[in-house]
C-alpha cells in the first residue's frame, strides 16, 4: 500500500523528465469573424458530433453567431429535437470505449483544456488537425504528430488527403478534395469555433471589462479627490 | 427633518441602551487612532477583508448552483464538473461570479503575502502585536485549508490529482499515515465521498473558523493599537487629551484612503477577471478543463502557484533519515515552511523594528528571501528535471535554497542581534 502511495505521489513528477517540447503551428484567429464561426459550427456537428458531444453546449446559443432559431434547426441539428438541447452524440459510450480504447471527449472545453506552456488549446487543436499521417502500425491505420498514437482516425481524410511521414516529414502522398490551403482555412474556422464554443461569453466579458475599467478610473478620480480633501490638514 | 433626526437619536439611545452599538463604532473605528504615517503596505489589511467579502459572496451564490456530486451525468461527465459549466453559460452572470470566485482565490493570497511581507519589513510581528501575528498566522493557515479543499470542487482533473496528491503525503506519517489518509479521503482513493466532505469543509467548516480568526485578529489588533512604518509605539506620546499625537481617527481618514486603494485594487482585479481569468494557466490550470478522471494521470501535477514555495521545500528532501521515507521528511519540510512563520516573534532580537532602522544585515536576508520565496515558487511550478536556460539544474538549486530558507529563520536571532542599527525616532516620520 505504502509503495502504491510512493508510486502515485511521484510518478506523475518523474514521467515529464524527458523534458519534451512541442512546436505548434499558431491558429488563425476568428474570434469576431462571425461567417467563419459559422462555418466552423457547421463542420464541427456534421464531423465531430457523430462521436464526440458538446454536452455543456446548448444548439441555441449559437444565436451568439447570428443563428436564428429556423437556421440552427434546419442546418445544424441531427440529433437533436428541441433547440435548447445539449450537444450530445448519438454514440453509446461504453461502445466508443470498445471501438477506440478511450470514449472520444467531450468537446465542449477542448480549445481550453489543449492550452499548455508550448501555446493556446487553438494553436493546439489547429496543428493536430492537420498533421495526421498514415501509419499501419494502428488500429485505425492513422497516427498524429501532435498526440502520438491517438486513438481517433482522420475524419477529414477525404478532405485533406492522406499525408505519410517520410523522413520526420510530413508529406502529402494522396491529395484530398481540398488543396493545402483550403483545407488549412477549414481547419481554422473549425478551430475558431472551438475555441468560441469553450468560452462564448469571452467576446462580451472583453468588452465589459472595458466598460468596467473606463468606470473604475472615473471612481478613482472622486476617491482620490475624497482622500485629498479629507488629508488635506494631517501634516 | 430634524424631527426625523431627533427619532433617529432616539432609536440610537434606545439601542445603545441595550447593545454598544456607538461604543463599538467609536472604540473600532471614528476613535481608533491609527498612526497617521501608514504607506503604500498598509492598504493590504483592508483589502484582505475586501476579497474575504467578495469571496463569501459569490461563494453564496455559486453554492446555489453547485452540485458536489461526482457521479457521471448521461453525457459520461461528472456532475460536478458539469455544474460548474453550467453555472458559466446558463446561469446568467454565473461566468462573472464563478471568475471572481476563482480570481479571488488568488487575489486572497496576493493580498495576504503581501500584508504578510509587510509584517517582515517593519516589525509589526513584534512586542506587543505577537497575538495579532499568531491570530494571521491561523488565517493564512486556514486560508490553504480553504483554497485546498475549494480547489477539487470543480472535480476537474487538477482538482483530482492534486487532491489525491496531497492527501496522499499523510500516509508517510509513520504507523497511521496510510489509515489517516483512508480516514482523510473517506474512501481509497479520492472519489465522491472526498467531494462532499471537501463541499462541506469549504463551505461551513473552514470560513466559520476563518471568520472567527478575523474577528479575533482585529480585536487583538485595536487593544494594542496599529504599528507603522517607522515601528515606533505611537501611544507613548499622547496629548492632553488622551489621544496619540502622531494618531488620526480611522474614520475618516482611513476609510477615505482604503476606498482609494479599494479603486486600485478592483482595477487590478478586473483587469484578471475580465481579460485574462485563466492567469496564464496559474490561477486556473489549463488541465482542469478536462473532467477527473482516476485513470488518466497527467504528465505534470503542479500546485496552484500560492502552494509552490512549500511544494519545493517537499520536494527538496530526497533521502530517507532515521530509517523513514524521505517522503515523510519532505512533509515535515513543507509542514514547517509554514509553519515556521509563527515564531518570528521570537526569533527577531533586533533593538528596533522597522527596517528603516535596521543596518545592512537584515536588509540583504530579507532581500535574499523574498528572492528565494520567488524561486521556489517558480521551481513548484515545474517538473523536477527543470533546468533554468536548459543547462543549470533546478533540483540542487531549489535544496540550496530550502536550506537558506530555513537558515534565514532558524539564524534569526543571532544575525537579527548582530546587525547595526540606528537609533528609532521619537515620533513617526513623514518619508
Amino acid at each position: 500500500m505504502k509503495k502504491l502511495l510512493t508510486i502515485l505521489l511521484f510518478a506523475p513528477l518523474m514521467a515529464f523528465a524527458a523534458g519534451a517540447t512541442l512546436h505548434l503551428d499558431a491558429a488563425p484567429d476568428r474570434s469576431n469573424d462571425i461567417p467563419a464561426l459559422q462555418r466552423g459550427a457547421k463542420t464541427f456537428v456534421n464531423y465531430c458530433l457523430n462521436c464526440h458531444s458538446a454536452s455543456y453546449m446548448r444548439y441555441n446559443r449559437l444565436h451568439d453567431l447570428g443563428l436564428s432559431d429556423a437556421q440552427i434547426k434546419d442546418n445544424l441539428m441531427f440529433t437533436a429535437d428541441k433547440v435548447g438541447e445539449l450537444m450530445r452524440t448519438a454514440m453509446q459510450r461504453d461502445e466508443a470505449r470498445i471501438w477506440f480504447g478511450a470514449p472520444p471527449p467531450d468537446l465542449t472545453l477542448i480549445a481550453r483544456a489543449r492550452a499548455s506552456e508550448f501555446g493556446s488549446g487553438a494553436d493546439w487543436l489547429y496543428t493536430y488537425l492537420r498533421t495526421f499521417y498514415r501509419d499501419d502500425a494502428r488500429p485505425t491505420g492513422w497516427n498524429n504528430v501532435v498526440f502520438a498514437n491517438v486513438g481517433m482516425p482522420h475524419v477529414f481524410w477525404e478532405l485533406q488527403g492522406e499525408q505519410v511521414m517520410v523522413d520526420h516529414k510530413l508529406t502529402l502522398a494522396k491529395p484530398g478534395k481540398l488543396t493545402a490551403q483550403e483545407y488549412d482555412e477549414m481547419v481554422a474556422d473549425l478551430v475558431g469555433y472551438l475555441k468560441y464554443m469553450g468560452e462564448p461569453v469571452s467576446e462580451f466579458r472583453k468588452n465589459l471589462g472595458v466598460i468596467v475599467l473606463i468606470a473604475l478610473s472615473v471612481l478613482f478620480v472622486f476617491a482620490y479627490a475624497l482622500k485629498r480633501e479629507f488629508w488635506k490638514d494631517i501634516h | 427633518m430634524s424631527s426625523l433626526n431627533s427619532k433617529l437619536q432616539d432609536l440610537l439611545g434606545w439601542v445603545d441602551a441595550r447593545f454598544p452599538l456607538t461604543a463599538s463604532w467609536k472604540s473600532h473605528v471614528s476613535e481608533y487612532y491609527a498612526p497617521k504615517n501608514f504607506n503604500f503596505w498598509y492598504f493590504f489589511g483592508s483589502l484582505a477583508l475586501l476579497v474575504l467579502v467578495i469571496q463569501i459572496v459569490t461563494g453564496i451564490f455559486l453554492v446555489m448552483h453547485f452540485k458536489p456530486d461526482a457521479s457521471l451525468n448521461a453525457s459520461g461527465v461528472p456532475v460536478a464538473f458539469a455544474s460548474v459549466e453550467y453555472i458559466m453559460r446558463d446561469v446568467p452572470w454565473g461566468w462573472l461570479i464563478r471568475y471572481m470566485h476563482s480570481t479571488g482565490a488568488s487575489a486572497f493570497f496576493v493580498v495576504i503575502y503581501l500584508h504578510m511581507f509587510r509584517g517582515l519589513l517593519y516589525g509589526s510581528y513584534r512586542k506587543p502585536r505577537e497575538l495579532i501575528w499568531l491570530f494571521g498566522m491561523g488565517i493564512f493557515l486556514c486560508l490553504m485549508g480553504e483554497a485546498f479543499f475549494g480547489y477539487l470542487l470543480p472535480w476537474g482533473q487538477m482538482s483530482f490529482w492534486g487532491a489525491q496528491v496531497i492527501v496522499n503525503l499523510f500516509s508517510a506519517i509513520p504507523i497511521i499515515g496510510p489509515d489517516l489518509s483512508v480516514w482523510l479521503r473517506g474512501d481509497y482513493v479520492v472519489g465522491d465521498a472526498t467531494l462532499n466532505r471537501f463541499f462541506a469543509f469549504h463551505v461551513i467548516a473552514m470560513p466559520l473558523v476563518l471568520l472567527g480568526l478575523v474577528a479575533a485578529h482585529l480585536l487583538a489588533l485595536h487593544e494594542v493599537g496599529s504599528n507603522n512604518p517607522d515601528g515606533v509605539e505611537i501611544k507613548k506620546k499622547k496629548g492632553a487629551d488622551g489621544i496619540p499625537l502622531d494618531g488620526i481617527p480611522f474614520h475618516p481618514y482611513y476609510t477615505v484612503k482604503d476606498i482609494v486603494g479599494v479603486v486600485v485594487f478592483l482595477f487590478a482585479f478586473s483587469i484578471v477577471v475580465f481579460f485574462m481569468p485563466e492567469g496564464g494557466g496559474y490561477f486556473l490550470e489549463f488541465n482542469n478543463f478536462d473532467p477527473a478522471d482516476p485513470l488518466k494521470t497527467p504528465s505534470h501535477i503542479a500546485p496552484v502557484w500560492y502552494f509552490t514555495p512549500y511544494y519545493s521545500l517537499l520536494r527538496a528532501v530526497t533521502f530517507p533519515l532515521f530509517g523513514i521515507d524521505a517522503k515523510f521528511w519532505g512533509v515535515v519540510a513543507m509542514g514547517a515552511g509554514v509553519v515556521v512563520f509563527a515564531f518570528l516573534p521570537w526569533l527577531d532580537r533586533s533593538p528596533v523594528k522597522s527596517i528603516r532602522y535596521r543596518g545592512p544585515i537584515t536588509k540583504v536576508m530579507l532581500t535574499l528571501f523574498v528572492i528565494t520565496f520567488f524561486i521556489l515558487g517558480f521551481l513548484g511550478t515545474k517538473s523536477p528535471s527543470y533546468a533554468f536556460f536548459g543547462a543549470i539544474p533546478g533540483a540542487p538549486v531549489a535544496q540550496i535554497l530550502s536550506v537558506f530558507y530555513f537558515l534565514f529563520f532558524l539564524t534569526m536571532p543571532i544575525w537579527s542581534s548582530l546587525d547595526r542599527c540606528q537609533p528609532e525616532p521619537d515620533r513617526v516620520t513623514d518619508k
